[in-house]
Parts: structure tokens; sequence; C-alpha cells
């Protein structure tokens, strides 16, 4: 099996400015992160607010540098400020980012958000660029209705599927998903994971799924790395991380699952009336 | 009297394909003390419903509603000077894209003592102690530091938390919270909820919680309106929505949580009415 992606070591500092008020600091957001991903797989990454997950996120995808650490990307060195970043390299390596509504455009209707990439990267024919991305609306459960909107006359999971569909346009080999399903409903929520589950199978894609939805990394993570204050804590096959957790944290975190059942709902509701 | 009381709320936005309905009758109501729980659809009108309570919808948006109260008094008729009195003061709400929400030009200190500063009347010193005390109580780590730091230097569970901070900063009346825990882990997702219940308990604060997470469902609400393409598919309480959904769509919500994964595929809303069932042919309240 052949890895597409590995991690070695990667740190990142963030250096902050002071101000007439306060003196500059150093933030190490990620502290010497290393992780393989073989091809066609999936690795979760899952860990507390602000550990760094969005920083990882940014240097796989080429977007940021790493402070230090070496990443290789089906099997090359790449360092972006070495000016290793292709044009191919950027269309197979893709990402979704945490914030949509961000990364669009404001000014820019829905169908040319989609349409756009395929100008860059294909030259492909406008009404092919069209039906690509009529196609990929309805994929991410979308209509012909919203190919002429602009991203402020969505709601938040809508947005946040057309961040899905963008990425997906460039058929990218390695596709990093940076919470993409926190604002979906659960019928959405699994029309959008049984998409990327069969795209995985059919063009045998890989993908980093970060998410804090436990239930979400349990059914689509093949392995799974814990990050806590920019360390890897734990990192393992899905079976080794969910039946037999080492590290504290991720005790902590499977333990404050909120629980759905009857019993939990009836003895909360108890202790509100006895308050 | 209700704390917020909705009768026949329709919102409608112009579009360039005529005008389109986002909300579609929705009534609801929220006492003192009580979370109503809103869950649905993605895209179904639950955060344009909320920002036409807060007066803050764009103005190709219509609205008109039978009744929209506040404490008995009428949102839909009183001054816009009036209204901003109270909205973010005795209204307050926790916007779905924190990230989006924040200005990006100031610090979060600075934002987060405007509210205090314009609401509340609050003097520099004290301005400051309540925002460490705020950012501190959402669990934020160093959080005088922290107060100079703008957006775009926080993660997004951070800038999350700012909002949230933002939003109950004058002990609001009622809480509006859109999604309020989508960027954070379980663990301070559940500091987060200790923390609102919290204030419910102390101050008698009236709760909104708009969510896809039926755990938050559980774990917070009093009360659920389930909401499909802008109407209101069903109202219960908590348990019996667990208990024993009655709506179609909501049978068919529930039975997308990932645990119900068979094999290698999740049922979708429509593998559920693959028989041709009419979706919101049976709205129950
Ligand atoms: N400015 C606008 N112009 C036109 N349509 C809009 C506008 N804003 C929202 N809409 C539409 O109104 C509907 C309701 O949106 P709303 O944001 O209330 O959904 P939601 O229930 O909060 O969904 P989500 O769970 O995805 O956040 C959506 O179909 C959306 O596309
Ligand atoms: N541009 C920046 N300048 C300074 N500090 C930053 C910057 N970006 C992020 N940070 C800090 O680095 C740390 C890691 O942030 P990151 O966004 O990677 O976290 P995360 O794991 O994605 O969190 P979340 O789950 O809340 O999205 C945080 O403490 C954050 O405040
Ligand atoms: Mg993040
Ligand atoms: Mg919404």
């Amino acid at each position: 099996m052949s890895v597409v992606l590995e991690a070695r070591n990667i740190v990142r500092d963030y250096h902050v400015a002071g101000s007439l008020f306060s003196k500059g600091r150093t933030v190490h957001a990620v502290k010497g992160v290393s992780f393989t991903v073989d091809k066609g797989k999936t690795l979760a990454i899952v860990g507390e607010s602000g550990c760094g997950k969005s920083t990882l996120a940014r240097i796989l995808t080429l977007i940021d540098p790493a402070t230090s650490g070496d990443l290789f990307i089906q099997g090359k060195k790449v360092d972006i400020a070495k000016g290793d970043l292709t044009k191919d390299l950027r269309r197979e390596v893709q990402i979704v980012f945490q914030n949509p509504y961000g990364s669009l455009n404001p000014r820019q209707k829905i169908g040319d958000v989609l349409g756009a990439p395929l100008v860059i990267h294909g030259n492909v024919p406008a009404d092919e660029r069209r039906d690509r991305a009529m196609a990929m609306l309805k994929k991410v459960g979308l209509g012909e209705e919203h190919y002429n909107r602009y991203p402020h006359m969505f709601s938040g999971g809508q947005r946040q599927r057309i961040a899905i569909a963008r990425a997906l346009m460039l058929n990218p080999s390695l596709l990093v998903l940076d919470e993409p399903v926190s604002a979906l409903d659960l019928s959405v929520q699994a029309q959008v994971l049984n998409l990327l589950a069969d795209l995985q199978d059919e063009f045998n894609l890989t993908y980093v799924f970060i998410s804090h939805d436990l239930s979400v990394v349990r059914y689509i993570a093949d392995e799974v790395m814990v990050m806590y204050f920019g360390e890897a804590v734990e990192y393992g096959t899905r079976d080794e991380v969910f039946s037999d957790p080492k590290h504290d944290y991720t005790k902590t975190l499977f333990a404050a699952t909120p629980r759905a059942d009857p019993a939990s709902i009836k003895a909360r509701l108890a202790r509100k009336r006895a308050a | 009297m209700a704390l917020l009381e909705i009768e026949n709320l329709v919102v409608e936005f112009q579009t360039s394909a005529g005008m389109f309905r986002a909300v579609d009758g929705v009534s609801l109501k929220v006492d003192e003390r009580e979370v109503l729980a809103i869950v649905g659809e993605s895209g179904s009108g639950k955060s344009v419903s909320m920002l036409a309570v807060m007066g803050l919808l764009p103005w190709t948006a219509k609205v008109t509603a039978d009744k929209m109260a506040f404490n008995g008094r009428d949102l839909l008729r009183m001054s816009d000077s009036e209204r901003r009195k109270i909205v973010g003061k005795d209204i307050a709400m926790i916007f779905q894209e924190p990230v989006a929400s924040l200005n990006p030009c100031y610090t979060v200190g600075f934002q987060i003592e405007e509210v205090l500063r314009f609401h509340l009347g609050l003097g520099r010193s004290q301005r400051r102690a309540r925002a460490i005390e705020l950012l501190t109580a959402v669990g934020i780590p160093n959080p005088a530091e922290r107060l100079n730091s703008f957006p775009h230097q926080m993660s997004g569970g951070q800038c999350q938390r700012v909002m949230i901070a933002m939003a109950i900063a004058c002990n609001p009346k009622l809480l509006i919270a859109d999604e309020p825990t989508t960027a954070l882990d379980v663990t301070i997702q559940k500091q987060i909820l200790d923390l609102l219940v919290k204030l419910q308990a102390e101050h008698g604060m009236g709760m909104i919680m708009i969510t896809h997470n039926m755990g938050v469902v559980a774990e917070t609400a009093d009360r659920v309106v389930v909401q499909y393409k802008g109407r209101k598919m069903e109202e219960a309480d908590v348990l019996s929505l667990f208990e024993n959904p009655r709506s179609n769509y909501t049978k068919a919500l529930m039975a997308a949580l990932p645990d119900n994964a068979t094999g290698d595929r999740l049922p979708t809303i429509a593998d559920y009415f693959k028989d041709g069932t009419e979706i919101a042919g049976a709205a129950v309240s």
C-alpha cells in the first residue's frame, strides 16, 4: 500500500506582535506531530478546541509553512518556502475550511464559485462547467435554484456544503476536511458522508477528517489521532482508540459525550425540578 | 405571560427567481427558565426565524407575524431605538458562524467591552474586569492576555466562545443560541452547557437552543420544535420526542444517526421514505 501523506515532526509557532500595552509572545500551536496516511484511507483528528488542528490542516494543504518538520506528499518532500508547490499539487490537495463563510468571495455567485477552479486548472468550456457545477450541487443536497445565489443568501449548513462541493470539483486525491459536517442535520450529514465514502471507493481518495463529533469519527475513520495542546497524545486504528483509549484526555473526551437515552433525560429533568 | 411568543411568523426573501418563503407560518413560545430546542433540516428557516426576532435580517426579507412579543411587548411595532435597547441586552443571540460574526478589525477584548459600554454603561476598569471574568467563564486560557487577540489569531472554537461571552455579557432574559457548540470538543461543550444552565437557574434566563446535535437536545431542552422546509413538523416535550417521535420527518431524522449505520451506508431521509410516504405529510403539534 502506498503512503499518500507523511508528516514528520511538524512544528508551528505563531509570533504575536506586542502593542503599546502588551509584550509580544510566541504561541506553540503544533509541537512536533508525526503520522502517515495510506492511499484510500481516512485519518480522523480529534482534540480540544484550540489544540492546533486547523493550524495543522493549513500546513498539510500547503497554505501555511511549518516552522520546522518535513512534509511528504506521495513520497516527495514538499517545502512551500522552496517553491515546491506546483499547479498539479495545488489541484490534488484540497481543503474544506472550518469557516466556510470566510473562504467564499461574497461577490461571486455559487455557480461561479464551483466553476472557477475548472477555468484555472483545466480550461473546461463554459457549458460543461455549468453541468458539472449543477451535478455537484445536487450531490450535496442543494438544487438548481441555488446556482445564481450569492454566499450570504444561504444557511450555515448550505454554505458548508458549498465549501465541500468546491473542494470536490477538481477531483483531488488528498482532501483535508476541517469540521465539514458540523452544521448539517443528521440526514444531510448522512448524505455527505455517504458521498465521501463513495468517492473514496471509486477513486481511492485519501482523507484527513477533523471533527469534534465522535460518532462521526467512529463511522468514518480508519485511524484516529487525538491532539491535546499541540501534541498527538494518542494515535492508532479506530478500534484501538475507541475500545482501549490510553491517554487521560481521550478518556475524558469519551466520558463527556452527551447522552441521549431516556434514562439520562429523566435524571436531568429531575435534577432541574429539584433545583 | 410567556417570555417570547411568536404566532404565524412568515419570512420571504426577494431572489432573482422571485419570492422565496424561508419561514412558513411558525408559532412558538418560551417561558422564563425554559429551554426550547429547535432542530430540523439544514435550510429549514431556523436561523432566519430567530434573526427576525432580533430584527437583523437584510432588507430583502419581508417579515410578517400575527404576534411577536417579548415580555408582552410587541417587537414588530416598537420603534427602532426602543428595539435596539432590548436587542443585545435583554434578548441576546449567539450567532451560528462565529468567525464571520466577529469584527476582524478589532480585538476580542474591545468587542466584548463595547457591549458592556453600550448596554450597561460600565467604566473602563469595570469593563475590563468583567471581560476577563467572561472569558474565564467560557474556558479561554490566559484571558487577560487573550483580550488583545484579533479574531484571526484565535481558533474556531475560541471565536465561538468569545461570541458566547458577548451574548451572556449583560445577563440576558432570553438567550437565542444558534448552534453554539459546533466548534467545541465535547469536554468544553459540556463546560459551556453547564454554564448556560447555571445562568438559567441564577437569573431565570429563558433559552432557545438551535442545534443538529441530538445529544445537546437531550442534555439541555425542556421542549423541542422540529422544523422542515420552513414549517413546524412537531412539537413535544424532550422525553416524548426521544421515546416516541410522532411526525414522519422526526422519525426519519432520528434514523440517520451515525450510530445506526448499517454496513457501509448511513440511512438518509430519502432512504426512509423510499416507499413514497409524504415526508411533510403528517405535521403534528
Ligand atoms: N438573504 C437570503 N436570500 C434568499 N434566501 C435566503 C437568504 N437567507 C437565507 N435564505 C434561505 O432561507 C432558508 C432558511 O435559511 P436558514 O438560515 O434559516 O436555515 P437554517 O434552518 O438555519 O439551516 P442550517 O441548519 O443549515 O443553518 C434557506 O433555504 C436559505 O437558503
Ligand atoms: N494567526 C495566529 N496568531 C496567533 N495565534 C494563533 C493564530 N492562529 C491560531 N493561533 C492559536 O494557535 C492555537 C491553535 O489554533 P487552531 O486554530 O489550530 O486550533 P484548533 O485545534 O483548530 O481549534 P478549534 O477546534 O477550536 O477549531 C490556538 O491557541 C490559537 O489561539
Ligand atoms: Mg479549528
Ligand atoms: Mg442556521
